[in-house]
C-alpha cells in the first residue's frame, strides 16, 4: 500500500514537471538570478511610481501636478537638499524629488512605446524576410542596411527636425530609427525555426503561410525578440532623455529627466543637486532594464548565454 | 586580398546611395517653403515663384535628388538658409573637429577598455574584476550628457584643472580642452569594450592551445599578448566598429555640453533655425563618415581573421 502511495506521488511529481509551461520554466530560471531580480524590483518600483503619479493626476484633476510640479515658487529657488525637500529645489523653486517622480512616466512610457513601435514596424519585415528568403529577403534586408548606415540618434534627429518637435513626432522618430535592428533580430529567429518539423507538419496539413507564421513560427521565435525588446528599452530611455536634453524631445516645463538637466547646466556652480539626481534616476532605470534583459536572455535562451 | 577590399568597396555604394536617399526623403517632410523662408514673409507670390524656379524646387523629386547627389560628388552641399553661405565651407572644419573628438574617444575607449578587460578576465572573480564589472555596468547605462555634466562639475568647477567647455588650439590647449569631452564620449564605448574583451578572453583562456603553450613554459605575459589576445580580438573589433556609429551620434550631445565646434552642434543649431539644407548636408556627411568607418572595420577583419584571408587566397589558387 505504502509502495503504491509512493508510486503515485512520484508519478504526480513527474506529472507536475511535465505540466510546467515554458513560461514557468523560464520564470524558475529567472528567479534564481539575483541580479535580474534586482532589475525586476527596480522596474516594478518605477512602474508603481508611474501608476501612482498618473492616478494622483487623474483623481486630483492635475491640481497637485500644477501647483507642485509645474508652478514656480521662487522663494525656494535652488534650495539645497533638506528634510523639507529631500533632493532640494530647482531654479524655479520646484521640489526636485516631485519633479523626478512625475518625470518617471515620460521615460518609461516613451521608452516602452518607442521600442514597441520599432518592433511593430520592423518585426513584420523581418518575419517576411526570414520566412520567404531569396529575393524578398535580400530586398528587405538591403533597405534595412540603409537604415542601419545612419547613426540611430542622427536619424531620429533628422525625423524630428523634419516633422517638428512634439511627443508624437519623437515617438515616430524613435520607432522608425529603431526598426532596422528589430527586423534583423526577427529575421534571424524566424530563420532558426522555419525549418523545424512542426512547421513542415503544419504545411503538410495545408495551413496557409499567414497561419504558419502567426501560429507556429512567431510563438517559437519570440524568445530572442523579447530579450531584444527589454534590452532596447534602456537605450530608448537614454535617447528620449538625450533628445530632450538638446531640446528636440519633451519640452519644459514638463519634468522629463533629460529636460530637467538642460536647465540644470546653467546652475551647476551653485546647485549641483539639480544635475546630479535626475541623472542618477536615469542610470538606475537603464541599469535595471539591462539587468532584467540579461536575466531574461539567460532564462529564455540558454544558447545566447555567453 | 585585393579582391576582398574591392568587393567591400563596391558594396558600400548602394548603401551610401540608399542612406542619402533616406535622409533626403525625410527632409522632404519638413514644412515651409524654402523660397518663402529665404525671401521673408513680405515677398510677393511672383517673386517666390521665380525663386522656386531658380532653385529648381518645382522639379520632380527624383530630379532634385539626382541633382543633390551630383552636387554632393562635386563637393557642393548647397546653401544655408540661415546666412546664405555655402554649407561645404562651414561644415568641413566642423567635420574635422567632430572626427578629432570621436577619434580621441575611440582611442581612449580602446586604450583603457581592452587592458582593463584583459586583467578582469585573467583575474576573474577577483576584487578588481568585480569592481570593473560593477563600474562598466553603470558606465554603459549612463547618459552621455549627464556624465559630461558630472565631469565638468568635478574637474572644471570644483578642482579647476580642466576647461569646462570650448575647443582651444595649440599644443597643451587643444589637448586639455579635449580631455573632458573625449572622456565623456568614450564612456559607454569603453564600458562595452571592457566587457566584450573580458567575455571574449574568458572564452579563449579555456582553449587547449593555451594549456599547451603554458606547458611549453611560456611566460604568462607572452601567453596573454601573443596567444590569447589575437584570438579574442574579432568580437572586440566588431564592438568597436558598431560603437563608432553611435559615437558619431553621441558626439551631437557631447558637443552641445562642451560647446565643441563640431557637426553635431551645427545640426542642433540648424534645427533650431529650421535650416533644412544644413541639416540635410550634415546628417548625410555623418552617415557617409560612419559608413566608411564600418568599411574600414570590415577591412580590418581581413587582417585580423585568418579565415577571411585564407578564403580569398584559396580562391586565387
Amino acid at each position: 500500500m505504502c509502495a503504491l502511495n509512493n508510486k503515485i506521488t512520484v508519478e504526480s511529481k513527474v506529472e507536475t514537471v511535465r505540466d510546467r509551461t515554458l513560461f514557468q520554466q523560464a520564470w524558475n530560471q529567472f528567479k534564481r538570478n539575483r541580479r535580474a531580480m534586482v532589475g525586476l524590483w527596480i522596474i516594478a518600483t518605477l512602474v508603481f511610481i508611474l501608476i501612482v503619479t498618473i492616478l494622483i493626476d487623474f483623481l486630483t484633476d492635475y491640481s497637485i501636478y500644477d501647483s507642485f510640479v509645474i508652478k514656480q515658487n521662487l522663494r525656494n529657488k535652488l534650495a539645497k537638499p533638506s528634510l523639507k525637500h529631500f533632493l532640494g529645489c530647482d531654479e524655479f523653486g520646484r521640489d526636485l524629488l516631485l519633479r523626478i517622480l512625475w518625470g518617471t512616466k515620460y521615460s518609461l512610457l516613451l521608452g516602452f512605446s518607442a521600442v514597441s513601435l520599432s518592433f511593430l514596424i520592423g518585426g513584420p519585415f523581418g518575419m517576411i524576410a526570414g520566412f520567404y528568403g531569396g529575393k524578398i529577403d535580400n530586398a528587405i534586408m538591403r533597405v534595412m542596411d540603409v537604415f542601419m548606415a545612419c547613426p540611430f540618434i542622427l536619424l531620429a534627429m533628422a525625423i524630428v527636425a523634419a516633422l517638428g518637435i512634439s511627443t508624437t513626432n519623437l515617438l515616430i522618430a524613435l520607432g522608425v530609427s529603431g526598426m532596422a535592428s528589430f527586423s534583423r533580430v526577427t529575421r534571424a529567429s524566424v530563420m532558426a525555426v522555419k525549418d523545424m518539423e512542426y512547421v513542415e507538419a503544419a504545411r503538410a496539413v495545408g495551413a496557409s503561410d499567414l497561419r504558419i507564421i502567426v501560429q507556429y513560427i512567431f510563438p517559437n521565435a519570440m524568445a530572442p525578440i523579447l530579450v531584444q525588446i527589454t534590452l532596447r528599452i534602456g537605450t530608448a530611455i537614454l535617447l528620449v532623455a538625450g533628445l530632450s536634453y538638446i531640446g528636440l524631445g519633451i519640452q519644459p516645463p514638463a519634468p522629463e529627466w533629460g529636460a530637467i538637466l538642460t536647465s540644470a547646466k546653467m546652475y551647476m556652480r551653485d546647485a549641483w543637486h539639480i544635475s546630479a539626481f535626475p541623472g542618477l534616476f536615469l542610470v538606475t532605470t537603464v541599469v535595471a532594464f539591462n539587468l532584467f534583459g540579461d536575466g531574461l536572455r539567460d532564462a529564455l535562451d540558454p544558447k545566447l548565454k555567453k | 586580398m585585393i579582391q576582398y577590399i574591392v568587393k567591400r568597396f563596391l558594396l558600400v555604394i548602394p548603401v551610401l546611395l540608399g542612406a542619402t536617399l533616406l535622409v533626403f526623403t525625410i527632409m522632404e517632410f519638413a514644412p515651409g517653403d524654402p523660397a518663402r523662408i529665404m525671401l521673408g514673409n513680405d515677398a510677393s507670390l511672383e517673386d517666390i515663384q521665380i525663386l522656386r524656379e531658380d532653385m529648381g524646387l518645382n522639379d520632380p523629386f527624383i530630379t532634385r535628388y539626382i541633382r543633390f547627389i551630383t552636387n554632393l560628388l562635386k563637393g557642393d552641399l548647397g546653401t544655408s538658409y540661415r546666412n546664405n553661405l555655402e554649407i561645404s565651407s562651414q561644415i568641413f572644419q566642423r567635420l574635422m573637429n567632430t572626427m578629432i573628438l570621436a577619434g580621441s574617444a575611440v582611442l581612449i575607449a580602446v586604450l583603457i577598455g581592452i587592458p582593463v578587460g584583459i586583467i578582469s578576465a585573467i583575474k576573474q572573480y577577483s576584487v578588481f574584476d568585480n569592481f570593473i564589472m560593477m563600474t562598466t555596468l553603470f558606465l554603459a547605462a549612463s547618459p552621455v550628457f549627464w556624465l559630461g555634466l558630472m565631469l565638468v562639475l568635478l574637474f572644471a568647477l570644483k578642482l579647476g584643472i580642466l576647461p569646462p567647455a570650448g575647443m582651444k588650439s595649440g599644443f597643451p590647449g587643444l589637448l586639455l580642452s579635449l580631455i573632458l569631452p573625449a572622456l565623456t564620449l568614450s564612456s559607454n564605448t569603453m564600458a562595452i569594450i571592457a566587457r566584450t574583451t573580458r567575455a571574449s578572453m574568458l572564452e579563449v583562456v579555456r582553449q587547449d592551445y593555451i594549456d599547451t603553450a603554458r606547458a611549453k613554459g611560456l611566460k604568462e605575459s607572452t601567453l596573454t599578448v601573443r596567444h590569447m589576445l589575437p584570438n579574442a580580438l574579432i568580437p572586440i573589433l566588431t564592438v568597436i566598429g558598431i560603437s563608432f556609429g553611435s559615437l558619431l551620434g553621441g558626439s551631437v550631445v557631447t558637443e552641445s555640453i562642451f560647446a565643441w565646434p563640431g557637426v553635431g552642434r551645427f545640426i542642433v543649431d540648424s534645427i533650431s533655425f529650421k535650416d533644412i539644407p544644413s541639416i540635410l548636408a550634415s546628417v548625410v556627411m555623418l552617415a557617409i563618415l560612419s559608413t566608411f568607418v564600418n568599411l574600414f572595420v570590415d577591412l580590418l577583419y581581413a587582417f585580423v581573421d585568418p579565415r577571411i584571408k585564407s578564403q580569398y587566397q584559396s580562391l586565387k589558387r
